[in-house]
């Protein structure tokens, strides 16, 4: 089959549209999301956020390379591990946390939560708890996109978890036979919950997608530029009509399934997750990168990180004082 | 209950004109389709083959195969896709060729449909049809043949329809395609074939109006969908044992009508419920206990619930028989209840 040629991505060479500002723009997304779930932990130790939140730290390189690629009226469905793919696709750290800690002023009035973050101003049709409960709402909006000819993409993130639940395959075979304008994201963070994906896994992830006609390509999760290459390739391609595509990303969760998940040495090692974090950080990586390149200096990027770090404690502070929405709103958007 | 906006349509008009169950659900469909180019129809078999009931026959020679759109048996794949359709622009109307299947699209319908909305804050929205099926005795034995649309009226964020005469399904089709959230079109593949008086013009019956059916003063029997002919078949047979019975149709199971169901209990104190989906648990359960609240003091006895046995469906004819409720059962059920008191 023509279509399935594989590529695995290594050190990608820049793509025209990933100028220096791009760049710039790209690291302080990463940043930006790093310090936003840092902030998570933070008021989940302090006993300030109601419930749990599952922490996207490790894998800010997937959220952004994809999200860099696309359109604001492109389309993102995301996951319970989703506050990087929000703040990647443009949503606004200080309507983010007040959604976490269930006030008013959140992105949905309180009523979603960590899990649920929705949209539409930035394209997101909704972060979802259901793992491959996604799958079907992000090629139907791929089906619109088609069907209305507003040349608009959807991107369904992930996790390696959902590649055991069967709608995701009903759905790539929807998507495959009307070609279908849908990039599936899968972004294996290496365990489901507490096992590891091996476990649960068999076969070759990439020939499922294969199987149905479906391009499908690997990539270094921890490399930004290398994950930006691949869905510009894969987001241009459907764009132009040629159809779906599956994009493999192999990242790393650096924290628990969630922030109360914190003895994890029944199911990894102290050590593995040392070696990620020291070897493979896609913030330090990509840092690296931009400094040895020329492309910033170290003391650009420390201003940046400081810039992101009061606008954080102002999003924090913000989310704080906001008012909790009235008990008698709670009927209220049942129907529309 | 008519409002009034249907009293016009009700009064028999100089062309009267009949249509099947089928023909009217199909030519509300139509209608809209012509009014409204974001409708599309998607499921199994619904374009050339119009359904394996028939119902959408000639729909994709009118509309095309890209607006009555044939999918693979996948009931969740579609289902979800129709969902993510409706929240970006278009109105989808899919289609469960039978009703037991929508075990296959619960998360679909019950975690995704039904709480987009709400999740959201109110922004997304999910303007969403399922046509599905429900009734037994076509000898199709337990995986073709149940009712269970008392599982989405469980859920807060749909909406569940039961038409029980051709009139209605025109009518009730219409405002379920126009309504801004997802509405589940069950429709009794026994009652395809049932003839009646439905209207050429444009009308809408709004969703949680329930129809009084047969006026009476002894005794109210509400009815769901198949359910409403045998009630109107057992009330023929207690008129001519000199008892009056009302039936009373809800047409939606959510959102409910409990005023009128509330009031015809308390003119005739006394009520049976009649639902062919599983008793326990189910439709009669809710509507026994929306009566028995808001009737209590005018009821003479408790209210009685007539609905499926309790048994997976046979496929033997005297197995399944004795599975749905009847005439007789409901009339001598009533009989006994006006006698007692």
């Amino acid at each position: 089959m023509a279509n399935t040629k594989t590529s695995v991505s290594k050190q990608s060479s820049s793509s025209p549209d990933s100028g220096p500002d791009a760049y710039i723009q790209m690291y302080r997304k990463m940043a930006g999301i790093r310090l936003f779930e840092e902030r998570v932990n933070d008021l989940y130790t302090r006993a300030l956020m109601p419930g749990l939140a599952h922490l996207y730290i490790g894998e800010e390189a997937v959220a952004v390379g994809i999200c860099s690629t696309l359109r604001s009226d492109d389309y993102i469905t995301s996951t319970h591990r989703g506050h990087g793919h929000c703040l990647a696709k443009g949503a606004a750290p200080d309507r983010m946390f007040a959604e976490l800690l269930g006030k008013e002023a959140g992105y949905c009035r309180g009523k979603g939560g960590s899990m649920h973050i929705a949209d539409p101003d930035t394209g997101n049709l909704g972060a979802n708890a259901i793992v491959g409960g996604s799958t079907g709402i992000a090629t139907g909006a791929a089906f619109s996109a088609k069907r209305l000819g507003n040349g608009r993409v959807s991107v369904c993130f992930f996790g390696e978890g959902a590649l055991g639940q069967g709608v995701l395959y009903e759905s790539m075979n929807l998507a495959q036979l009307w070609k279908l304008p849908v990039i599936y994201v899968c972004e294996n963070n290496t365990y489901n919950e507490y096992t590891h994906y091996s476990e649960t896994t068999a076969g070759d992830v990439l020939g499922r997608p294969r199987a149905f006609g479906i391009l499908a390509e690997r990539v270094d999760g921890q490399d930004v530029r290398a994950v930006h290459a691949a869905a510009q390739r894969l987001v241009d391609r459907a764009r132009a009509g040629e159809g779906p595509a599956f994009l493999l990303c192999d990242t790393y969760r650096y924290r628990g399934h969630h922030v109360g998940d914190v003895s994890r040495e029944y199911y990894r090692s102290k050590q593995e997750e040392q070696k990620w974090m020291s070897e493979r950080d896609p913030i330090g990586l990509f840092s690296d990168w931009l400094i040895a390149e020329h492309r910033a200096t170290a003391a650009q990027l420390q201003s940046i990180s400081a810039e992101i770090q009061s606008a954080m404690d102002a999003a924090v502070q913000f989310a704080l004082s906001a008012p909790y929405p009235d008990p008698s709103e709670v009927q209220q958007d049942v129907y529309a | 209950m008519s409002t009034p906006e249907m009293k016009s349509v009700m009064e028999p008009a100089a062309a009267q004109r009949e249509l099947t169950l089928g023909e009217a659900i199909k030519e509300a469909l139509a209608e809209e389709m012509r009014r409204d180019p974001r409708i599309v129809i998607m499921g199994e078999d619904v374009a050339e083959a119009g359904t394996v009931f028939k119902v959408l026959s000639g729909l994709s020679a009118e509309f095309g195969t890209d607006r009555v759109i044939d999918t693979p048996i996948s009931e969740a794949g579609f289902t979800g896709l129709a969902i993510g359709a409706a929240m970006t622009g278009l109105r989808p109307v899919v289609d469960i060729m039978f009703g037991d299947f929508i075990a296959l699209v619960m998360d679909q319908m019950a975690n995704q449909a039904a709480k987009v909305h709400y999740m959201s804050g109110g922004k997304w929205k999910v303007p969403l049809v399922m046509r599905t099926t429900l009734g037994a005795s076509r000898r199709s034995a337990a995986q073709h043949s149940q009712s269970l649309h008392a599982w989405f009226s469980h859920v807060p964020g749909l909406k569940v329809v039961l038409p029980s005469t051709p009139f209605d399904a025109k009518g009730l089709m219409k405002s379920a395609i126009r309504d801004d959230n997802p509405v589940i079109f069950f429709e009794d593949k026994m009652m395809y074939k049932l003839k009646g008086n439905v209207p050429a013009e444009d009308y809408a019956i709004p969703l949680g109006v329930a129809d009084i059916k047969r006026s009476g003063d002894d005794i109210t029997l509400v009815a769901t969908s198949s359910m409403v002919q045998v009630a109107l078949g057992a009330a023929k047979m207690l008129e001519d044992a000199g008892i009056s019975a009302e039936v009373v149709d809800p047409r939606t199971t959510w959102p409910l009508d409990e005023e009128t169901l509330v009031e015809s209990v308390k003119k005739t104190s006394r009520a049976i419920v009649i639902d062919e989906g599983y008793a326990r648990y189910g439709v009669t359960a809710e509507l026994a206990s929306v009566i028995a609240e808001g009737a209590f003091h005018y009821l003479d006895q408790p209210v009685k619930r007539i609905g499926a046995m309790h048994v997976p469906i046979p496929f033997s004819p005297p197995l399944e028989d004795v599975t749905v409720p009847t005439e007789q059962m409901v009339f001598e059920a009533a009989r006994g209840m006006c006698r007692r008191s």
